[in-house]
């Protein structure tokens, strides 16, 4: 149990350490939340949808909290570099307690990284419905943490150097969170896209935070945490089996 | 303590370690010496659990590495040839972390720590980030943090690499005291054969993958008929220079250093 505790306090340690990352990582949200929430809420609004800027707060973040989560994921790969990783595996702790330290560390990483985005949204003009359902939407962050987390985990325990790196965040990383329904209802779309946007756990999460603090959803809020519970033990199991088969 | 057996490890069409035998007693400090790319580094990593073998059998106090993982863990501890530290974090977490990864309780972990730190000269900058070190600095850490616990091995791979002669003379001192105070068995590693020569009770001399020669330093001095422990060693492995290849790690660090302007 120490060792779980303190491979998270280290991933907590190394986040406060990093301000300027802090800062630099508020910058793409707010692009979305200011550009995209007001350059696009006339056309929302005709549309009959209402204020785009208080739908897209979720969806913002939602993808704050999924790349905060799976690059403290794929952190493993920094550590695998500058050798911190090797310190960490020779030691006599099952790999499993190793691996769950960082997931919890890296997932709480990002949803206090999803709060802060929050708090920019709130100054934003952002207006949760109902003020007793946020810290549902809370679990909601939760859960994308951790799923993602645990995917960032599997990806960085199989990769031997950063060369992958931009495939990953071009091939995988960016269609999650594109497909998720962050940017737009998961409502009217052709058979291929709403299949696709199924497919993808982001979507449940963003729905999930979005049916609390807005009180609109696609899908029931209950299938949304079934759907994330599932997906992410599944991820857990596979992240901690590629962990533990990591040599160096 | 450490027992190997016709341990071979290849990488695709490479034969790393080729068909390696050898014993090392309880309490005995035994130096594996070998150019670059010997193979020495692969094998330390293979007694350690960081890989697997391709074939041949290992037993370290009896057990196997490969089944008992975690029990093997527990018997050793390791100062690695590159680095191993956690920059963001400071000289005294990086202890503390590894002290609680050890099972080192709390109060021995405290008073352990403020006394390696002392002994390597690290105690006055102990809440300085690692990232801030110098080279020097940093590898005292290492091999600090790796006399944290008490281990039934250590290994020391290549531990005296960027060393100035005074921590290296500490760094020997205490090789020796841990050896005979408390009995630990050390596998060492090196490049500087008067080190060897000192502090090693035998030596195994590995090149291109192969064990070729082994026996206390004396012996192997009178099996090449060599004056000095270098002499014995440039006589069984030949005065070609190696190198070896960059890998993606070393690649990889180069870019950091690019992007950080040198800092890490």
């Amino acid at each position: 149990m120490s060792a779980i505790y303190i491979l998270w306090l280290r991933e907590l340690k190394r986040y406060v350490r990093s301000r300027a990352q802090i800062v630099a990582s508020l910058g793409q949200p707010l692009l979305y939340l200011l550009a995209l929430g007001f350059g696009l809420s006339p056309v929302f609004k005709r549309a009959g949808y209402g204020d785009y800027l208080q739908f897209i707060a979720p969806g913002v973040i939602g993808m704050s909290v999924l790349f905060s989560s799976i690059f403290s994921g794929l952190g493993l790969l920094w550590d695998r570099q500058f050798g911190f990783l090797k310190e960490t595996l020779v030691a006599p702790v099952p790999r499993l307690q190793i691996m769950i330290g960082r997931t919890l560390g890296g997932a709480t990483v990002a949803v206090i990284q999803g709060l802060l985005v929050t708090v920019v949204s709130l100054i934003a003009g952002f207006r949760p419905a109902h003020f007793f359902t946020v810290p549902l939407a809370l679990g909601f962050m939760v859960a994308i943490a951790i799923v993602f987390a645990a995917l960032g985990v599997a990806i960085g325990s199989s990769l031997q150097d950063m060369q992958g790196f931009q495939l990953i965040m071009n091939f995988l990383v960016m269609p999650i969170f594109f497909l998720s329904g962050a940017m737009f209802p998961l409502v009217g779309l052709g058979r291929v896209l709403t299949f696709i946007t199924r497919l993808d756990p982001l979507s449940y999460g963003i729905d999930g935070m979005r049916s609390m603090l807005l009180a609109r959803s696609a899908f029931d809020p209950r299938i949304d945490l079934l759907v994330l519970a599932v997906i992410g033990c599944v991820l857990l199991i596979i992240g901690a089996y590629r962990f533990s088969k990591i040599e160096i | 303590m450490i027992r190997v057996q016709n341990l071979v490890k290849t990488f695709g069409s490479f034969t790393a370690v080729n068909d390696v035998s050898f014993d090392v007693a309880a309490g005995e400090i035994f130096a594996f010496l070998g150019p670059n790319g010997a193979g020495k580094t692969t094998t330390i990593k293979m007694l350690t659990t960081l890989l697997h073998p391709t074939s041949g059998s290992i037993q370290l106090d009896g057990l196997d590495p490969r089944t008992h993982q975690n029990e093997v863990r527990k018997r050793f501890g390791i100062v690695f040839q590159d680095p191993s530290l956690d920059g963001d974090l400071t000289a005294w977490e990086n202890m503390e972390i590894h002290g609680v990864l050890y099972h080192v309780p709390h109060k021995v972990r405290r008073h352990r720590s403020e006394e390696l730190l002392k002994l390597f000269e690290l105690w006055e900058r102990r809440n300085e980030q690692v990232k801030k070190f110098s080279g020097g600095m940093k590898r005292r850490l290492e091999i600090a943090r790796g006399f944290l616990h008490t281990p039934k091995i250590l290994f020391l791979d290549e531990p005296t690499l960027g060393l100035d002669p005074q921590s290296r003379n500490q760094l020997w001192n205490h090789v020796r005291r841990v050896n005979e105070a408390e009995g630990v068995t050390v596998f060492l590693t090196t490049h500087y054969m008067d080190e060897a020569d000192r502090v090693a009770h035998r030596i195994g001399v590995i090149d291109h993958g192969k064990l070729v020669a082994q026996g206390t330093p004396k012996e192997i001095k009178e099996q090449t008929g060599a004056e000095s422990l270098e002499d014995a060693f440039l006589k069984l492995t030949g005065s070609t220079i190696r190198d070896e290849s960059a890998n993606s790690a070393d690649q990889m660090r180069q870019f950091a250093k690019m992007w950080s302007g040198g800092r890490r």
